[in-house]
C-alpha cells in the first residue's frame, strides 16, 4: 500500500480527529493552566510586591512568597506528569489504533 | 485546533513586551587560590571514571545515529537525568544560590523562570520533536523546506548558540577551576577543552549522556546532603533559618518579599518569555530527544527531568538561604575578615563557602570536583551539538546531498568535534578576564529568535515557506545581535558610552517578535510553486508528528 493511501486512512479515520482534537485540548489546557498563574505572578512580584509579604501563619516569619513560588514548582513538575500519564496511556492507545487501522 | 496553538503561540508573545534574561553567575575577577589537593584527587576519581565509560562507549559507536543520538537506546529515566545534567550547569549551582545570599526572594523568583519552560516544552514540543526529528533540530526546521538554504541557515543557528555558550563555559570554568582548585586560568581552559575532545570524538552521544548522568547524580546527591547537612543546624526548623537569616542580613525583613530586581513589569515579563523560548531553542537539549526510541520515551524523559531541575532550584533555595546567616556571619570567608564585606573568591561563592562551613574540606572538595566535572558535561553536550550540526546538517545534507557514507560523515563528525575542542580552548583564553554576561544574552536571544521560530512554526503552521523561514531566520538573527551590542551591558559596560540605546539587557521579545512577524510576512505573501509544494508537504509531515508513523525508531544493534 502507498505511503500517500496510509495518510489518506489516518486522515479519514475519526480515531484520528478524536486523538488529535483530545490532545490538543489537554495540552493548551495545561499549558495555561501552567502559564496563566506564572505571567500573574511575574506581573504581580513585579507591581504588587506587597500583596507576599502576609506571613504563612502568625509568628511566622517566613512570607506567603516563598511557598507560592515552591507551589509553582511543583505543581508543574506534577502537571507534567498529569500529562505523561494520559498521553502513554489514553493517547498512545488511540495513536497505535489509527496506525493498525492504516495499515489493514 | 493548529490555529488555536498559533494564537496560543502568538498571545504568549503579545503578553510580555521586551525579554530581559541574565543567566545566573557570571564569575567576576578571582584570584588564584592554593592549590586543592582532595579537590584534585576526587575529580580524577571522575576523570577516570568517565574516561573508562568513554572507552566502553566509543566500542558501542559504530554508526552516525550511535554517534548522533546513542542509537536511540537511551531509556527515558536516564535522558530525563541526562537532560537535567545538561541544563543544570556550575552557574546554576553557584549563581541561584549567590542570588539568594544576596536578593533573598528575588532569587526564587529567578529560579521560577529557568524552571517554568519545562512544562511547556513537553506539553507543546517533545513529543513532535522526537516524532519528526532524527539526529539535529535542523531535521525538523528543513522537513517540507528547502533543504539547502533552511538546513544551512538552522545549522549556522545551532552552531552560532553552541558557540557563545561554549565561551561562557569556559570562561567560567577556567575562573572557578582556578580558584577551587589554584589550577592557572590557561590550564583549566586546556584541561576542560581537551577532555571534552576526547569524551565527544571516541564516545559521541552515548558517552556524552553517561557523563550527564553522573554529573547530574553528583550534583542531585552533593545538594542534597547539604541541604540535609544544613538544615540538621537549624534544627530542621525553616523558621528557624530564617529567622537567622533576617537577623544576619543587611535587608532584614525585606529579604523575605519580592525586591528591585523585577520592579520594571517589561523587563520582568521578558526575563521569563526570553528564558522560556532560549530554553526551548537550545540545540543540545532538543537533540536529546532524539537519544529515545520513541515518543512516549521522550515524554517520560521531560517528566523526569522536569522533576530533578525542580528538585535541585528548590534545594538551590534553602542553601542560599542557609548561607545568609551561616556564611554571612563568619569573618573567615570574608576579605581581611571584615564581615559583610567583600566574599573570599566573589560573588559567587557562597555556596562554596556554606560548604565548607557545614561539611568540613572534605565535602568542599567533593562539591568542587562536581562543580568541575557539571562544566565538562556541559561543554560536552554543547560541542556534540555543534558538531553533528556540522558534520549531519552542513556536510552530509547540503554538502554531499545525503551521498556521504556513514564512515565519512564519522570521521567530519570526530574532526568537528576536535576543531570546536580546538576553537573552545582558544576562545576561552581570548576571553579571559573579560565580562561575558552578554555572551548569554547573545546565546538566548539567537537560541529564542532564531532557532525557536522556525522551529515551532515549522511544527504547527502550514503556511510557513521557505523565504518567510529564511527572512524571519535572518531578521531574527540580525536583531538579536544588534539590540545586544546596543544594550547596557555591551553599549555602556563594554563600549564605555553613557547610556544604552536599547534599554533592556536581553532582546528577545523585540527580536523574537520580529523574527515570528517576517516569518508570517514572507510567507503569507510567498505565491511561488515552492511554497505551494511546501504547504501541501504538511499533511504527511502532521500525520507524522501526530502519530510517529514513520518516525526514527530505536537503531539498536
Amino acid at each position: 500500500m502507498s505511503q500517500s493511501n496510509i495518510h489518506a486512512k489516518i486522515r479519514s479515520n475519526p480515531k484520528f480527529a478524536e486523538l488529535v482534537g483530545k490532545r490538543t485540548r489537554f495540552a493548551i489546557a495545561l499549558s495555561l493552566i501552567v502559564l496563566v498563574p506564572y505571567y500573574s505572578y511575574m506581573l504581580l512580584v513585579s507591581l504588587q510586591p506587597q500583596l507576599f509579604a502576609g506571613k504563612i501563619s502568625d509568628g511566622s516569619v517566613i512570607t506567603i512568597g516563598w511557598p507560592i513560588a515552591a507551589l509553582i514548582v511543583v505543581v508543574g513538575w506534577l502537571l507534567t506528569g498529569v500529562y505523561v500519564n494520559r498521553a502513554n496511556g489514553e493517547f498512545d492507545r488511540l495513536t497505535e489504533e489509527v496506525l493498525k487501522e492504516a495499515r489493514k | 485546533m493548529k490555529r488555536s496553538i498559533t494564537a496560543l503561540v502568538a498571545g504568549t508573545l503579545l503578553a510580555a513586551s521586551f525579554a530581559a534574561l541574565a543567566g545566573p553567575g557570571a564569575i567576576e575577577g578571582v584570584e588564584k587560590q592554593p592549590v586543592n589537593i582532595s579537590a584534585i584527587a576526587m575529580f580524577l576519581v571522575f576523570v577516570v571514571a568517565t574516561l573508562g565509560i568513554t572507552k566502553w562507549a566509543a566500542g558501542k559507536t559504530k554508526s552516525t545515529a550511535d554517534f548522533y543520538t546513542a542509537g536511540g537506546g537511551i531509556t527515558g529515566f536516564q535522558n530525563g537525568l541526562a537532560i537535567a545534567g545538561d541544563y543544570m550547569s556550575a552557574a546554576t549551582l553557584l549563581g541561584l544560590t549567590s542570588m539568594v545570599y544576596f536578593k533573598g526572594y528575588d532569587g526564587f523568583i529567578y529560579a521560577v523562570c529557568f524552571f517554568i519552560g519545562w512544562p511547556i516544552i513537553l506539553f507543546l514540543i517533545a513529543e513532535r520533536l522526537r516524532n519528526l526529528g532524527k539526529f539535529t533540530f535542523a531535521d525538523i526546521a528543513s522537513y517540507r523546506l528547502d533543504q539547502n538554504r533552511i538546513r544551512t541557515f538552522a545549522a549556522i543557528g545551532s552552531l552560532t548558540v553552541v558557540c557563545f555558550y561554549l565561551i561562557v563555559q569556559m570562561v567560567g570554568a577556567g575562573q572557578l577551576i582556578q580558584l577551587l582548585f589554584g589550577l592557572e586560568y590557561n590550564t583549566a581552559v586546556t584541561v576542560v577543552g581537551i577532555l571534552m575532545m576526547v569524551y565527544v570524538t571516541f564516545g559521541g552521544m552515548t558517552a556524552t549522556t553517561w557523563v550527564q548522568i553522573i554529573k547530574a547524580c553528583l550534583l542531585l546527591g552533593g545538594g542534597i546532603s547539604l541541604m540535609l547537612l544544613t538544615l540538621s543546624q537549624f534544627g530542621w526548623s525553616f523558621e528557624n533559618l530564617f529567622v537567622k537569616a533576617i537577623e544576619s542580613h543587611k535587608a532584614g525583613e525585606k529579604l523575605m518579599i519580592p525586591g528591585s530586581l523585577m520592579a520594571d513589569p517589561i523587563s520582568a515579563l521578558s526575563l521569563s518569555l526570553g528564558l522560556l523560548f532560549g530554553t526551548a531553542g537550545l540545540p543540545h537539549i532538543m537533540m536529546r530527544f532524539f537519544t529515545v526510541p520513541n515518543a512516549k520515551e521522550a515524554r517520560k524523559s521531560v517528566f523526569y527531568a522536569t522533576g530533578f531541575i525542580g528538585l535541585f532550584f528548590l534545594v538551590t533555595m534553602v542553601l542560599g538561604a542557609a548561607a545568609i546567616s551561616i556564611v554571612g556571619t563568619n569573618p573567615a570567608f570574608f576579605e581581611g575578615g571584615q564581615v559583610g564585606g567583600k566574599l573570599i573568591g566573589g560573588g559567587n561563592m557562597p555556596v562554596m563557602h556554606l560548604t565548607k562551613a557545614v561539611g568540613g574540606d572534605i565535602f568542599l572538595g567533593f562539591l568542587s570536583a562536581v562543580a568541575f566535572a557539571t562544566i565538562l558535561a556541559v561543554v560536552s553536550g554543547l560541542a556534540l551539538a555543534g558538531a553533528s550540526a556540522i558534520s549531519h546538517d552542513l556536510y552530509a545534507r547540503v554538502i554531499k546531498k545525503g551521498t556521504a557514507t556513514s564512515e565519512q560523515e564519522l570521521k567530519v563528525t570526530r574532526m568537528a568535534s576536535v576543531g570546536l575542542g580546538i576553537a573552545a580552548i582558544v576562545l576561552g583564553i581570548a576571553f579571559k578576564d573579560q565580562n561575558v554576561l552578554f555572551l548569554v544574552a547573545l546565546a538566548f536571544g539567537v537560541a529564542s529568535s532564531v532557532n525557536f521560530p522556525v522551529l515551532i512554526l515549522s511544527m504547527y503552521w502550514k503556511g510557513l515557506t521557505t523565504r518567510g523561514a529564511l527572512w524571519g531566520g535572518i531578521a531574527g538573527l540580525v536583531s538579536s545581535v544588534g539590540l545586544v551590542i546596543l544594550s547596557p551591558t555591551v553599549w555602556v559596560k563594554i563600549f564605555g558610552n553613557k547610556a544604552a540605546i536599547f534599554p533592556y539587557d536581553h532582546p528577545a521579545i523585540v527580536s523574537m517578535s520580529l523574527a515570528f512577524f517576517v516569518t508570517w510576512l514572507l510567507s503569507v505573501t510567498d505565491k511561488s510553486e515552492r511554497a505551494k509544494r511546501e504547504a501541501a508537504a504538511f499533511e504527511e509531515q502532521y500525520i507524522r508528528a501526530q502519530t510517529g508513523l514513520g518516525a526514527e525508531g530505536a537503531h539498536a544493534h
